[in-house]
């Protein structure tokens, strides 16, 4: 679990922005968002739900949903070449064979009408045109021992239904890495897991992106999760990231109020007194719809100024890479003159 | 499984007696009688042919020996047309019926699924509007405009195929296109909704968008991914169909003038035909029972999570 600065850079976030057109307005659910993964390196993506963070690794993936969807600016860089000016044809040979992804329901995300091989093997045959069907199909079986399923070859013939729902992310994890992705997007791959079964998944997750050297994105909303799996961690709000650090460091100095917020809100069992109440911050995430351009935070913010009602903060480097969006880390001097200016503006 | 099919089979059994039994006192319910006319007939005319119909006898013995007959396969006179018996009349029109019947649902089965997918995966475009637009046509129209309306266009104005009649009689194998089509629009209208509806929910499900993830391209997704679960809907609307289009035609039978089953089944309930109505029905029965259990059979194939035992 340690940064890996030498290590080259394979996806590059740059000022993604995806917006929604719905009745109601444009929804900004991704407005500007910036990260980069390095080989081998897991990243985690926390926020509350609607904060944006499964519509960016979707956008990353692009399978937003198009109409209402729509990737509007930015770029995602895959080892350099911008994946979102690729063809659909192109961008076809990326996913599940460069960039792979397990979802957050196991027991949905598995075709039940097809056995566990022919879904196994199209991907690899559909990736490695010169695989034939056994080679595919021994390849699968491999990889379903590597990620614990006993009596592998028997039970690749058998059905989703047949399995549970751990058993099935498991498959789900085979099938994602079955053609060595370079990245794998884990989207809340545990949310639906029993308790016991959330550690061993994750703890295979670890266990082979350090084994494939595959570098990989987890959504979460569990900061115990985090502290456990990440390298680096991105706290996401309202379609933006509002802090990003290295994982000691967030935890060490969380300099944002929200990031703050979220830790306290971790239930801990060394520091916290029997009769405590748990921690939780005040009020509801903001609709995304016509978001006015002030920091989305402020209604829940205990520390909000005037400056946070009016102008979105900018992005500020508190030294370590620790990046934060929060006027608190901002000059007294510059935040007088980005109200100043805001004033004007709306008097012109 | 076949232990599953020996039982479904046998259970038809009583199924069917139930059946049988439950029409055969409904119909003599009914007021009237198959020889009840306006005028009234002389009494000993009347002793007479109840006599020989043995309307005379107490009703459950009626039922004793119609019951009989029945295990033996005989479905007994008409009381009505004195030619032939109900056997006979069955077994001359029952195969028009399954004909044309057939050719109908295979119509609707090709062009209502083709429509429904296409429809489903051009969501909201010209395509789905006009196609769901046909649809809703094919709905709302009744038989008795859409098949003059053919016979109009395409045996009086244009000549391509006949007006009426049947391959039996010998005019011609074209004779069932009009009939098959006309037929068919209703199913084939309800089979497009059923799989435009089921195709865009299967296409939103969490399992397409994992083949979208794999890198799948969009046909191998609809036909290997998402083409078994989207089917469940439509094979679970053949069953009563498949019935309902082999004894429901009878008004494309009297404007095709197709021999069919149809015309027995509402002339035999004017007339109060006892046998006759009880044989057309069993002949329904069956065709639904059947069916029932070869869509249930079909599902088991489709569906994995489905098993009998």
């Amino acid at each position: 679990m340690s940064m890996k600065p030498d290590a080259k850079v394979v996806l590059e976030v740059k000022d993604l922005k995806t917006y929604f057109k719905t009745d109601a307005g444009v929804v900004k659910a991704v407005d500007g968002v910036s990260f980069s993964v390095r080989e081998g390196e897991t990243i985690g993506i926390v926020g509350e739900s609607g904060s944006g963070k499964s519509v960016t690794n979707l956008s990353v993936m692009r399978l937003i949903p198009s109409p209402p969807g729509k990737i509007v600016g930015g770029e995602v860089l895959f080892e350099g070449k911008d994946i979102l000016k690729l063809t659909e044809k192109q961008m076809r040979s990326y996913r599940g064979n460069k960039i792979s992804m397990i979802f957050q329901d196991p027991m949905t995300s598995l075709n039940p009408f097809l056995k566990i091989s022919t879904q196994m093997i199209e991907t690899i045959q559909l990736h490695e045109k010169d695989v034939s069907k056994q080679e595919a199909l021994e390849r699968s079986i491999e990889m379903l021992k590597l990620v614990g399923i006993p009596s592998a070859e028997k039970r690749i013939q058998s059905y989703p239904h047949q399995f549970s729902g751990g058993m099935r992310q498991r498959v789900m994890i085979a099938m994602a890495l079955s053609c060595n992705a370079e990245v794998l997007v884990a989207d809340e791959p545990t949310t639906a897991l029993d308790v016991t079964i959330q550690a061993q998944i994750l703890e295979l997750i670890q266990k082979l992106s350090a084994q494939m050297g595959t570098a990989v994105i987890l959504i979460t909303h569990d900061l115990g999760v985090v502290a456990g799996m990440c390298d680096q961690v991105c706290v996401m709000y309202a379609g933006r990231i509002v802090e990003k650090a290295s994982t000691d460091e967030l935890y060490a100095r969380p300099s944002h109020p929200y990031t703050e917020g979220l830790i306290k809100s971790v239930p801990r069992m060394d520091t916290s007194k029997k009769g405590d109440r748990l921690f939780s911050i005040e009020g509801q995430p903001p609709n995304v719809i016509d978001l006015p351009p002030c920091c989305p935070f402020h209604p829940r913010c205990n520390r909000a100024m005037d400056v946070c009602r009016s102008v979105y903060p900018p992005v500020k480097n508190i030294g370590n890479g620790h990046e934060v969006a929060c006027w608190l880390h901002v000059e007294e001097q510059e935040r007088a003159q980005a109200l100043a200016n805001d004033k004007q503006e709306e008097k012109a | 499984m076949t232990k599953y099919i020996v039982n479904r089979l046998l259970g038809m059994i009583p199924t069917l007696l139930i059946i049988i039994t439950l029409s055969f006192f409904i119909v003599r319910v009914a007021p009237g009688g198959p020889f009840a006319s306006e005028r009234k007939l002389p009494e000993v005319v009347e002793r007479n042919i109840e006599a020989k119909y043995h309307l005379d006898e107490p009703l459950i013995q009626q039922y004793g020996r119609y019951m009989f007959d029945i295990l033996r396969g005989d479905l007994g006179p008409s009381f009505k047309y004195k030619d032939y018996d109900v056997n006979y009349y069955i077994a001359n029109s029952l195969p028009k019926s399954v004909v044309l019947g057939s050719w109908a649902m295979l119509i609707a089965l090709v062009f209502g699924i083709s429509a429904g997918i296409i429809a489903a995966v051009r969501q909201n475009t010209w395509i789905d509007y006009t196609s769901m637009g046909i649809a809703v046509i094919g709905i709302s129209i009744p038989l008795f405009v859409i098949a003059p309306v053919l016979q109009l266009i395409f045996a009086m104005k244009l000549k391509w195929l006949p007006t009426s009649g049947w391959y039996t009689t010998g005019e011609g194998y074209a004779t069932v296109i009009l009939p098959a089509v006309s037929l068919s629009f209703a199913y084939f209208a309800n089979i497009a909704r059923l799989m435009r509806s089921s195709m865009l929910e299967t296409l939103r499900s969490d399992y397409i968008r994992t083949a979208k993830a794999k890198g799948m391209k969009n046909t191998t997704i609809i036909f290997k991914h998402a083409m078994k679960g989207a089917m469940l809907p439509v094979v679970s609307y053949l069953g009563p169909a498949f019935a309902g289009i082999i004894t429901g035609s009878i008004v494309v039978e009297q404007i095709f003038r197709v021999p069919g089953l149809g015309k027995f089944f509402v002339q035999s309930s004017f007339n109060r035909d006892y046998t006759l109505i009880v044989g057309v029905v069993i002949v329904y029965s069956v065709i639904l029972i059947v069916m029932n259990f070869v869509v249930d059979i079909i599902y088991a194939q489709l569906d994995p999570r489905i098993t009998y035992r």
